[in-house]
C-alpha cells in the first residue's frame, strides 16, 4: 500500500507537467515581454516549461519534437489577472469587519464556467479575491488555470496546509463602512486595522518570548498567524481603495507597519502618482468604460495607467470579473494605450508586473527559459481589437482552443454557456 | 435678435469716439448687438471644412480624400477632395477618418448619473408599474458629466429617458448631446413609451409578480386607452373623458404616432412583445433581444426592428444566453438594428457604443454594417434619418474625428462637431 502510494506521488507531477515530448512553436511573432518582440521566432516547451525562446534559426528544435507552425501567429506570456472573482469565491462573512483566518481556497468552485470563461480571454494566472465589503475580507488565493476539477489542482502552493497560498484581502473607502462591527467612517476604519496591527505585534512577542517552548507558548490564533505571515512581509497585502486621500492612508499603514501591499483599482492614482511613486508601491488599475458608480469612483481616469508610468510607478491591470469580463482583458491594455500608456508597458500591465505584485516572477510573466509554459496564441497583435485569443497554454498543455467547438463558446457566450448554477467539467477527469 | 437704430452702430464701430452723456443709452445698445453677432459667429454660424483620408458619408460609398463644408450648423457639400473648392474664411479640420455623427440608440444618460446614488438616478420610478406619463425631459439633466463622457467618444445624438425595470417606466426623447439646457439639446421631446416585460419587473414591484401577469396588465393598460380613444371621439363633448396624461400617451402609441419600445431580453418575452404588437397593432421596437439569436425568423417576419443590448453586457440574470455574435445574426438575417449603451445598477454608468459596436466587429459584424448600425441605420429606426446619420447637404452638421480605425480600441477621437460646433477638440 505505502508503495503505490509513493509511486502515485511521483506520477502527479508527471500528469500535471505533461508533455515529456518537446513542443515546438515556431513562425509566430513572439513578445517575450522581457524583451523586445521576436519577428520570426521560435518557443521551445518541455516538461511544462519554456525551454528555449528565440529568433528562427537561433533557436535548435529537438529532433523529437512536435513542431507547430504558427506563421502569423503572435505568442505571449499568459495574462496574469490580479484581481478577480471568478470560481463564484466567497471571504467572510457580515459577523466582523476583519477576517485575516478566512481562506478563499476553501470556498471556490473551479468547475464553474467563469474559470473557464477566464481561460478564453488568455488568462492563466488569477489572484482570486473575495469583496471590499470589510475592511479585510480574507485570504487571496493564487490559482493557475490549469486544466482541474479540483481547487488543489489549481493551487500554486503544493500544501494549503503549510503553506502561503495567496495575499490578503483588504479595503478602505465607502465600500466597507457600515454598523458596527463596521466602520462608520473613514478614521474609525484606520483606527480599527492598526489596533488588529498592534494585536498581532503583541502575538508575535509572545511567540518570541517563547522561544519554541511548548508551555509558554500562546494558543495558536489562525487571524493572528495570517497577519504575522503579512508583517513578516511573506503575505502580499491586496489593498483596494479609490480616493486619493484613502490612498494616502494605505500608504500611511504601510509606513508604519512595514508591510508589502499592491493598492488596487487606485481611482484617483493620477492625483497622487508621485507619492505613491515615492513609497515605492506597485498599483493594479482598472480601466473601466465610464467613470463613476459611486462618488470615491468618479474621477477614475483612462489616464491612470500612463500617470503611474510616468512616476515610475510599477502598473498592473486586472479585471476584477465580472465588473469587467475575463475575456476582454486584452482590450483593458489597448484602452490604457488609448490614453497614453506605453504599448510595451501596457503589455508588462498584463504579464510580468502583475507576476511581480503576485511574487511569482520568478515563475511566470514572460518568455523565458526555465518560466512555466503559460502562453497565448493570438490570431494578431495583442492590442488591435480585431484579435483573438486562439489559444491558452498552462505548463505546456493547452487549456483553451478557439477552433474546438466546445471551447469557443465560452468566448463568444450562447445557450446555456454560462449560468450562477454551471459547472464547467474537463473532460478525461 | 434685437433691432438697432443705424446711428447707434456706426457709433460702436467708432467706439474711441467721446461719448456724450445723452448718447450713453444708444452706445451701450450697440455694443449689446455687436456682442450678440460675434457670440453668434463664434459657435453656431462657425463654417468649417473638414478633410479626412476615409469618409464615411452613410449615404454611398465612402470617400477617399473626401471633404465635408459645414455652413450654419447644417452640411453643405460633401465630396472629393479635388471636386470641392474650400471658401475663404473656412477653418480646415484634418482627420484620418470622418464619420456622422454616432447615435446611442438607447441610454438612460442624463436621467442617470455618475454617482449612482438616489438623487442622480430618475430613469426609473418604482411607485406604479405603469406611468406612460412620465416625461423625460422634466428629469433630463443636461450638464450631467456622461453627457459629455458618450459625447468624447463620438456620440452627438442620445436616445435617452425612462429605463428598463417597470411594465411602463415612462417615455424617452431624442437629444444632441450638447446644450446646457434640455431645451437645447432637444430634438424630439417624445420618442417613444418604454416597456419592460421579464423577470427584471418583479425585482422593483410586487404586483406584477410573474411574467404573464405583467403581459397580463399591460393588455389592459393598453385596452384602456382604446377605450379612451373611443369616449375622445364621442360627439357629445359632455361624455368625453378628463384629461389623462397616461392614457393620451397611450393613444398615441395605438395611433402609431410613436412606438413601444419593449425591453425583452429572453424568448419568452421577446414572443409575447411580438404578439401584443399583433393583438393592438402598435409600431414595436424590440430593445435588448439577448436571444434574438433563437427567434430570427419570427422578428424578421414581424418586420420589426431591434435595439440590441450592449455587446460585452454581462452574461447573468435575464441576459445569461447574450452572445457576442448576435449583432452580426441579425445582420445577416437581414433584420435592421441599433446598437445601444443600455443601464447598468452599478459600474460601467454608461457604456459606449463606438466600444459596443467594436466587439460586435471583432464577432462576425462587417464592419460597414457596424457603422450602419451607429448612424444611418439607427436614424431610421428612430425616425430623425431626415435630419442625422449620413453626410449629406442640408443635414445637422453632426460629424466625428478619428485618427484611425474608428473601431481599434487604440484609436482616438480628435474631434466632435454638433450642429457645426466643435464641442471636443482634443483627442481621446
Amino acid at each position: 500500500m505505502r508503495i503505490r502510494l509513493t509511486l502515485l506521488i511521483v506520477f502527479i507531477p508527471l500528469v500535471l507537467y505533461g508533455q515529456e515530448q518537446p513542443l515546438v512553436f515556431r513562425g509566430a511573432q513572439l513578445y517575450p515581454i522581457s524583451r523586445p518582440p521576436i519577428e520570426r521566432g521560435v518557443l521551445v516547451v518541455q516538461h511544462g516549461k519554456i525551454v528555449a525562446v528565440g529568433p528562427e534559426g537561433s533557436v535548435s528544435i529537438p529532433k523529437e519534437a512536435i513542431v507547430y507552425d504558427m506563421t502569423g501567429k503572435v505568442i505571449m506570456p499568459g495574462l496574469i489577472d490580479t484581481h478577480s472573482h471568478i470560481g463564484r469565491v466567497e471571504g467572510g462573512d457580515r459577523s466582523a469587519s476583519m477576517h485575516p483566518a478566512v481562506r478563499t481556497l476553501d470556498a471556490i468552485d473551479v468547475r464553474h464556467s467563469s474559470v473557464q470563461r477566464a481561460r478564453s480571454g488568455g488568462i492563466t494566472t488569477v489572484n482570486v479575491m473575495s469583496g471590499s465589503g470589510h475592511l479585510l475580507s480574507g485570504q487571496t488565493v493564487y490559482l493557475k488555470l490549469r486544466k482541474g476539477n479540483t481547487i488543489e489542482e489549481l493551487l500554486y502552493c503544493r500544501d494549503p496546509l503549510t503553506e502561503i497560498c495567496g495575499g490578503l484581502k483588504m479595503a478602505n473607502g465607502t465600500n466597507p463602512q457600515g454598523d458596527p462591527p463596521f466602520p462608520g467612517t473613514r478614521a474609525k476604519a484606520a483606527a480599527l486595522v492598526r489596533q488588529q496591527f498592534l494585536k498581532a505585534l503583541a502575538y508575535r512577542r509572545k511567540l518570541e518570548q517563547a522561544k519554541g517552548d511548548p508551555e509558554k507558548m500562546p494558543e495558536r490564533d489562525l487571524d493572528m498567524e495570517a497577519l504575522l505571515e503579512v508583517l513578516d512581509g511573506r503575505r502580499i497585502v491586496h489593498f483596494h481603495t479609490h480616493r486619493h486621500d484613502d490612498i494616502l492612508t494605505v500608504l500611511r499603514l504601510k509606513r508604519e507597519f512595514g508591510f508589502r501591499v499592491v493598492l488596487h483599482h487606485v481611482s484617483e492614482a493620477w492625483k497622487v502618482a508621485d507619492e505613491i511613486a515615492a513609497a515605492g508601491v506597485p498599483c493594479s488599475i482598472i480601466i473601466l468604460d465610464a467613470p463613476g458608480g459611486k462618488l470615491e469612483a468618479a474621477e477614475i481616469r483612462m489616464e491612470n495607467g500612463a500617470a503611474l508610468e510616468k512616476a515610475g510607478v510599477d502598473v498592473a491591470i486586472h479585471t476584477d470579473d465580472l465588473i469587467t469580463d475575463s475575456r476582454w482583458f486584452l482590450r483593458a491594455a489597448a484602452l490604457a494605450v488609448r490614453a497614453g500608456m506605453s504599448p510595451e508597458k501596457a503589455l508588462e500591465a498584463l504579464t510580468l508586473a502583475g507576476a511581480r505584485m503576485l511574487d511569482l516572477a520568478d515563475r511566470i510573466g514572460s518568455l523565458d527559459p526555465g518560466k512555466d509554459a503559460d502562453f497565448i496564441v493570438l490570431s494578431g497583435n495583442p492590442l488591435s481589437g480585431y484579435t483573438h485569443v486562439e489559444q491558452t497554454w498552462v505548463e505546456g498543455q493547452k487549456v483553451f482552443d478557439r477552433s474546438d467547438p466546445e471551447d469557443r463558446k465560452y468566448a463568444v457566450g450562447g445557450t446555456g454557456v454560462f449560468d450562477d448554477g454551471d459547472v464547467f467539467v474537463h473532460e478525461g477527469h | 435678435m434685437q433691432s438697432v437704430e443705424p446711428a447707434c452702430l456706426t457709433m460702436a464701430m467708432f467706439s474711441f469716439m467721446k461719448v456724450t452723456e445723452n448718447k450713453r443709452w444708444c452706445h451701450m445698445k450697440a455694443w449689446s448687438f455687436l456682442l450678440a453677432l460675434s457670440l453668434l459667429a463664434s459657435s453656431v454660424q462657425a463654417q468649417l471644412a473638414v478633410r479626412a483620408d476615409t469618409l464615411y458619408t452613410m449615404a454611398g460609398a465612402p470617400i477617399e480624400n473626401g471633404v465635408v463644408l459645414v455652413r450654419n450648423g447644417k452640411i453643405e457639400q460633401v465630396g472629393a477632395a479635388q471636386t470641392i473648392r474650400i471658401p475663404e474664411g473656412y477653418r480646415v479640420l484634418e482627420a484620418s477618418v470622418v464619420t456622422p455623427g454616432l447615435i446611442d440608440a438607447h441610454s438612460v444618460v442624463g436621467l442617470a448619473g455618475i454617482l449612482n446614488y438616489n438623487h442622480d438616478q430618475d430613469q426609473l420610478d418604482t411607485s406604479d408599474p405603469i406611468q406612460p406619463e412620465l416625461r423625460a425631459i422634466d428629469a433630463y439633466n443636461a450638464r450631467e458629466k456622461l453627457v459629455e463622457w458618450v459625447r468624447s467618444f463620438g456620440v452627438t445624438t442620445l436616445h435617452t429617458g425612462h429605463g428598463p425595470g417597470a411594465v411602463i417606466s415612462g417615455q424617452t426623447m431624442l437629444v444632441k448631446t450638447r446644450g446646457e439646457t434640455v431645451e437645447a439639446a432637444l430634438i424630439d421631446s417624445v420618442a417613444a413609451v418604454a416597456a419592460t416585460l421579464g423577470p427584471m419587473v418583479e425585482r422593483y414591484f410586487r404586483s406584477p409578480g410573474t411574467r404573464a401577469k405583467a403581459i397580463a396588465m399591460l393588455r389592459a393598460e393598453l385596452l384602456k386607452a382604446q377605450a379612451y380613444r373611443r369616449k375622445l371621439q364621442d360627439a357629445d363633448s359632455a361624455r368625453r373623458p378628463e384629461p389623462d396624461l397616461g392614457m393620451e400617451m397611450l393613444v398615441r402609441v395605438l395611433d402609431g404616432q410613436i412606438p413601444l419600445l419593449i425591453t425583452a431580453q429572453q424568448v419568452p418575452e421577446i414572443m409575447a412583445a411580438l404578439r401584443l404588437q399583433r393583438e393592438f397593432g402598435f409600431r414595436l421596437i424590440l430593445d435588448g433581444a439577448a436571444e434574438a439569436y433563437l427567434v430570427l425568423d419570427e422578428i424578421k417576419q414581424a418586420g420589426v426592428p431591434v435595439i440590441l443590448h450592449p455587446t460585452m453586457v454581462r452574461p447573468r440574470g435575464e441576459t445569461v444566453n447574450a452572445t457576442l455574435e448576435t449583432a452580426a445574426r441579425l445582420h445577416e438575417a437581414g433584420i435592421p438594428f441599433a446598437f445601444q449603451s443600455g443601464f447598468e445598477s452599478y459600474v460601467p454608468k454608461t457604456r459606449v457604443v463606438l466600444f459596443e459596436a467594436a466587439m460586435a466587429v471583432a464577432n462576425g459584424l462587417p464592419r460597414m454594417a457596424a457603422l450602419e448600425a451607429l448612424t444611418i441605420q439607427a436614424a431610421r429606426l428612430l425616425g430623425i434619418d431626415g435630419r442625422v446619420g449620413s453626410l449629406e447637404p442640408g443635414k445637422d452638421a453632426d460629424l466625428v474625428l478619428f485618427d484611425g480605425d474608428p473601431f481599434e480600441y487604440t484609436t482616438h477621437v480628435c474631434g466632435v462637431i454638433i450642429e457645426g460646433e466643435l464641442v471636443h477638440e482634443t483627442c481621446r
